[in-house]
């Protein structure tokens, strides 16, 4: 991560709240936050919506050999995750490797997601776990 | 548009060029383009160079004065581009050559690709790569390259059943290749065992299901087809080019085991040359990782959805079979410099045109097909040639 102040700053609703937006012209929701919707276009009408974050993993990976930021942190589970209002995302899932498996439920927590070395920004956001459905 | 011919092609050893720069590979791979063809400096109206991260890798960017002014260029201040689309960099150079020949506004261009990935550690090459995908909303919570291809290969395992020995096979079958490829990095055969006990590096795809780490450069010279065989007893004509964009990050596609880039540009590409995916006598494909190779063949129309990894394991994707694939070995086993791939590909279709590609050659090749693709497929360039 070679983020500097501003550029996480300017993320924080986003990805401590998972902040996307939603066309009211065509009903489609966004996560990452769109501005123009590639259904309407100019014709679109956005505006923020705040996700409730719970949904299913898609497909999922487990990573053994990370980029130097995540390095400390191997193994973990990397999924695309679908929203129950339909977008789909990418994140991590904290959970045992073997408990993954495509289709499982999950909802979100704010954790920490990495740091800038010993006296730079820590970055939080929001990673993902298995919903208390899939534990019961 | 007016039709286009490579009349000279070059390729320097693929590998880890511990002595050699970015700028010598460039000059010893554009020396060979232009010795082949015969053209002199003066007759070269532009370069195209194809480059991801000269910026992050040797910490140049300006490639394209840089290649100019190395290659003895300098003094006839011949314009020169660098171009970027990630990892189909060098496929893009070489459809903006072939734009700049077929409007006619340009005779003689140099299309090149260059990486010289090997003067940073790998953790910084694999964070460089890593900028090909969504650095804000994929790399920032941990995703790599071989993660997001290892999420579409375990989807393309649950719905089609694809196998682990499958996706072994594409590395199998493209290290045989590049031992026979004297300008290949892995000059060594593998097993599907030897794939298997390799570490694993983002669940199911091991080391040995991924590109390398490479150094290396490519060129080609392009010109009007009517002034061709003035340069060369065996001109390639390109008789179609072709690229298509979609989302830059993955979980935005259609659909997770399809990358549609692909398949429009190759759609569009066949159209181009009135030709059909049977038709084709080999084809050079973009396999970053063993399950890419699988997509590619599907999402061309080689083989229907799903049923890749069946056709690896039939045989058909081999030297011998019906469509051989990756006769270089392929980014897999020849190497992966990421901005010299895309021209590396034409090579390898160009050497097997002209009957030229020794004991690799393809019997009777007449059409052959490259299909170079960017980041997780947010970019795919489809190329046709013929004899």
């Amino acid at each position: 991560m070679t983020s500097k102040a501003p550029r996480f700053w300017r993320c924080i609703p986003q990805r401590y709240n998972l902040i996307g937006t939603h066309c009211h012209n065509c009903g489609e929701y966004y996560f990452p936050p769109r501005t123009l919707c590639p259904n309407c276009r100019r014709d679109a009408k956005i505006e923020d919506y705040k996700f409730k974050g719970t949904g299913k993993v898609v497909t999922y990976t487990t990573i053994y050999n990370a980029t130097e930021d995540f390095d400390r942190m191997t193994p973990y589970s990397l999924a695309i995750i679908q929203l129950d209002e339909g977008p789909r995302l990418t994140g991590q899932v904290v959970a045992a490797p073997e408990e993954m498996r495509i289709g499982m439920r999950v909802k979100p927590v704010f954790r920490i997601l990495g740091k800038e070395g010993e006296r730079g920004i820590i970055y939080y956001g929001t990673k993902f776990v298995p919903a208390e459905e899939e534990i019961r | 548009m007016r039709p286009v011919s490579i009349i000279g092609v070059g390729c320097t050893k693929f590998g880890e060029r511990w002595d050699d720069s970015l700028r010598d590979l460039v000059v010893e791979t554009g020396v060979a383009a232009i010795e082949d063809s015969g053209v002199t400096g003066e007759e070269i109206d532009a370069l195209y160079v194809g480059n991801m991260s000269g910026g992050r890798f040797v910490e140049q960017e300006h490639i394209g004065a840089l290649i100019a002014d190395y290659a003895g260029l300098s003094r006839l201040h011949i314009p020169s581009t660098r171009v970027e689309a990630a990892c189909a960099s060098g496929g893009l150079a070489l459809r903006q050559a072939f734009l700049a020949v077929a409007s006619g506004y340009c005779d003689i261009v140099i299309a090149a690709g260059v990486e010289k990935m090997t003067d940073v550690s790998s953790g910084v090459a694999a964070d460089a790569l890593a900028a090909a995908a969504d650095r804000e909303w994929e790399c920032f919570f941990g995703a790599t390259f071989p993660a997001l291809y290892a999420m579409m290969a375990r989807l393309h395992m649950r719905r089609f059943g694809t196998t682990r020995d499958q996706l072994s096979l594409v590395a199998v079958k493209n290290h045989h290749h590049g031992c026979l490829n004297p300008i290949s990095q892995y000059q060594t055969e593998i097993t599907v065992e030897d794939v298997l006990c390799s570490p694993m590096v983002a669940d199911p795809l091991h080391i040995l299901d991924c590109s390398p780490i490479t150094d290396g450069a490519a060129a080609l010279v392009l010109a009007p087809a009517e002034i061709a065989k003035k340069y060369s007893d065996t001109p390639i004509r390109i008789l179609a080019s072709a690229q298509a964009s979609d989302t830059l990050a993955l979980h935005d596609r259609r659909d997770l085991t399809t990358l549609d880039a692909t398949v429009h540009a190759g759609r569009s590409a066949f159209q181009q040359a009135g030709l059909t995916p049977p038709q084709i006598d080999l084809a050079e494909v973009h396999d970053c990782f063993t399950i890419a190779e699988i997509l590619a063949i599907e999402d061309l129309g080689f083989v229907p959805k799903g049923s890749g990894g069946k056709a690896v394991e039939d045989g058909m994707t081999a030297l011998s079979g019906a469509l051989p694939v990756n006769t270089s070995g392929g980014l897999k086993a020849c190497g992966h410099p990421v901005g010299a791939t895309g021209i590396k590909q034409a090579y390898e279709i160009a050497l097997q045109l002209r009957g030229e590609a020794g004991k690799r050659q393809v019997d009777e090749a007449e059409f052959g097909l490259a299909h170079n693709v960017g980041g997780s497929g947010g970019t795919a360039i489809v190329h046709i040639f013929s004899r």
